[in-house]
């Protein structure tokens, strides 16, 4: 593995190996000096071209509890406002010395091209609607931690799928991992060719809410390509919401999840996202691990934790 | 004494095709036969195809306004190496040709480049903004034929039809990039299966559909000559077919990109793929194909679109549209649709110069004719690697292809040989 660009291709023993590498990085953190020596000396630079302190941040703190050096390029106060193309900027950061560049980007594919134009690994960070596979990485990681395993887990995915990055990478992840994903939302929201995809797929919540393992919920917006894509938040909270009463109807060990920022009120419920089975800041936690496993694994560092 | 003597090509003449010569004296053809006499030069034909230059109707010159993609020199080498000696420029350059004096500007570029023969097409509207009309009957009397605002469709229904009719008084051709704006603005290619998978926005075949059909009808309303540009999908073929059953003085044309590739290509996020129209599906490709072998489709044109690499050297959906085209059109067209002697110098030639107005390009060759001639070996394999445009955003560079030319002559002289 030279760079994480996508989980598409992602075979399931680098998944394991990259989960069972996280799951030890995990309890890294929680010790009291949650610090290990392993990338000593090595340089990871995050370069967001979207507004999102969450995952950088993530990234970041992943970097220093290796021990490694992070500088953190974005657009808002640098040379692209100024018209330095994307392939400048890259050249630019990779002659400043550094080892890794995690790229987030609204345009599908930049990581890709990135990946041509220098010599060092590339995270994606996020591109587009395409792909995010360290969401995936701990997303699976919040899963087998909580189930031991994804084999045979049924896990319905909810909401705006035709513009998640998130769902992407999920979707290969998790059925690569064993799991069964059921896509669930209106057909304005869906891909247009599911049948492509290793799913199934339902326009109804409630037909599918007694069976799942997992409801993963994704972030709605209201608009999308200048056309509305549902009637109304209140009316898509109704029909695809995680109510309090589509709550008590989940199996008793079944999860919630969501990639966060919530919506909550629309998506989810005020109370349900505070529950013990909504797992929303054991994600944030393992994110730090899941991205942990993939800076140690691509700057082959020695673990010596 | 000739000039120059083309030995022993599969010649097209108003007879036919025969295997013969051709001789060259004082830019015309002076002779077809054989013991043509002595020239001051021979090129060996070897029984490749000998016909009248291609003629290209789709052709972004980018002169005036963006000469760091191309310019009307660097732009008219490239087309004389691909076999082409007449050219309809583009005039969404900067600024637009909307008035006469800047389709002059280009004509007279060319003319001393002597590369090509070169005349402009006038925009619609002026600005190319949709609204109001260009200054149409200047245009005419600068020698301007075709009409359109090409990179964007006139959107608004009731501007074209004006435009329309004034410009079937005229005679002209209105030719239309025919895409409906609210469909299209957010996508960045073909929606399908692969736009599903890299999450891209699509454009839906419909954005071309529902303009293609609509225009048909003003053009049945106003009974003006309309020539639908760069055609993409299957059911565009089936309604330009349509519209020609009903009678309709109705054209339209196809680019190599859309015969040779479709949207699997853009897996590779290549911004090279980027096109508009975008590439379609294989069943698409398949359509365009037979309705260029059976002449639904008349023309085949390249929509050479040069850009610089700092535009096309970044992600796809942040790329500028389009691909260049001129070089290797012929050898495209050739490879993937296999037309016979005939069809291939009608589609790529004969038609193209029929529907812009060229009188002295596009004819079979004849005695007395202008010496606008392309020698082309339709069985020759090679790759290309190299371009004579100012920018390299190609598809077909590194790609094996099938037929190239050897030889290109305008009025008599060789702008092109291998
Ligand atoms: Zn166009």
């Amino acid at each position: 593995m030279n760079h994480l660009l996508s989980t598409e291709h992602l075979d399931r023993s680098t998944l394991e190996e990259l989960l069972d590498e996280a799951e030890g990085f995990a309890e890294v953190l929680t010790r009291p000096i949650p610090k290990v020596p392993a990338l000593r000396g090595k340089t990871v630079a995050t370069m967001f071209f979207e507004p999102s302190t969450r995952t950088r941040l993530s990234f970041e703190k992943a970097a220093k509890a290796l021990s490694a050096d992070t500088v953190s390029f974005s657009p808002g106060t640098s040379a692209i406002s100024k018209g330095e193309s994307l392939k400048d900027t890259a050249l630019t950061i990779r002659a400043m010395g550094v080892d890794l560049i995690v790229v987030r980007h609204t345009a599908t594919g930049a990581p890709w091209r990135l990946a041509e134009w220098l010599d060092i690994p590339i995270v994606n960070g996020g591109d587009g609607a395409h792909q995010h596979p360290t969401q995936a990485l701990l997303d699976c990681l919040t899963i087998r931690q909580r189930f031991g395993s994804l084999d045979g887990l049924k896990i319905a995915i909810v909401g705006d799928i035709k513009h998640s990055r998130v769902a992407r990478s999920d979707i290969f992840a998790m059925t690569t991992l064993g799991a069964e994903v059921i896509l669930v939302g209106p057909p304005t929201l869906l891909p247009l060719d599911p049948e492509a995809w290793p799913v199934s797929v339902s326009h109804d919540l409630d037909s599918v809410i007694e069976e799942v393992d997992v409801v993963y919920l994704l972030r709605v917006q209201t608009e999308r390509g200048g056309a509305s894509v549902f009637p109304s938040l209140a009316e898509y909270a109704t029909r695809f919401g995680m109510t309090p009463e589509r709550f008590s109807r989940l199996k008793p060990e079944a999860v919630v999840m969501h990639p966060g920022p919530m919506n909550r009120g629309v998506e989810i419920s005020y109370d349900v996202a505070d529950d013990e089975r909504a797992l929303i800041l054991e994600q944030v936690t393992n994110g730090v691990a899941a991205r942990m496993a993939v800076l140690f694994r691509l700057l082959g560092g020695e673990h010596d934790a | 004494m000739h000039d120059l003597l083309l030995k022993g090509g599969s010649v097209l003449t108003h007879e036919g095709i025969s295997v013969t010569d051709v001789a060259i004296a004082n830019g015309r053809v002076a002779a077809i036969g054989s013991d043509l006499g002595e020239a001051g030069e021979t090129i060996e034909c070897g029984g490749a195809w000998v016909g009248p230059g291609f003629v290209d109707m789709h052709t972004h010159l980018r002169e005036p306004g963006q000469e760091w993609k191309e310019n009307i020199a660097s732009g008219t080498a490239a087309a004389a190496a691909g076999g082409y000696t007449a050219l309809l420029a583009m005039p969404n350059t900067d600024p637009p040709i909307d008035s006469a004096h800047l389709a002059r500007y280009v004509s007279d570029q060319a003319f001393r480049a002597r590369n090509a023969y070169v005349v402009s097409a006038g925009c619609l509207t002026m600005e190319r903004a949709g609204e109001r009309m260009a200054h149409l009957d200047e245009l005419w009397d600068a020698g301007v034929r075709i009409f359109t605002d090409d990179g964007d469709t006139v959107q608004n229904a009731s501007v074209l039809r004006a435009a329309m009719e004034y410009v079937a008084q005229l005679g002209g051709v209105v030719s239309q990039h025919a895409v409906d704006r609210d469909l299209s603005a957010a996508g960045f290619m073909h929606e399908g299966s692969i736009s599903s998978r890299l999450g891209m926005q699509g454009i839906p075949r419909e954005a071309d559909d529902l303009t293609i059909s609509r225009d048909i009808e003003l053009a049945r309303l106003t009974a003006v000559r309309y020539h639908v540009q760069h055609l993409s999908t299957a059911r565009g073929v089936a309604l330009v077919k349509a519209a020609k059953e009903d009678g309709l003085p109705v054209t339209a044309e196809v680019t190599p990109h859309h015969l040779m590739f479709d949207h699997g290509e853009v897996l590779s996020m290549d911004a090279n793929y980027r096109m508009t129209p975008p590439l379609r599906e294989p069943s698409d490709t398949a359509a365009l194909i037979e309705g260029l072998r059976r002449g639904i489709i008349d023309v085949v044109a390249t929509d050479h679109a040069p850009h610089a690499a700092v535009e096309k050297d970044v992600p796809f959906e942040q790329s500028m549209s389009g691909v260049t085209g001129l070089e290797w059109a012929a050898s495209v067209v050739n490879g993937v649709v296999g037309l016979d002697q005939h069809d291939f110098f009608d589609r790529i030639s004969i038609a193209p110069a029929r529907i812009a107005g060229f009188t002295d390009h596009g004819q079979p060759l004849a005695e007395g004719a202008a010496g606008n001639i392309v020698v082309f070996d339709p069985d020759k394999r090679w790759t290309p690697s190299s371009t004579r445009s100012r920018s390299n955003n190609s598809p077909y560079l590194g790609r094996e292809l099938t037929g190239k030319v050897r030889a290109t002559l305008l009025d008599g002289v060789l702008t092109y040989a291998e």
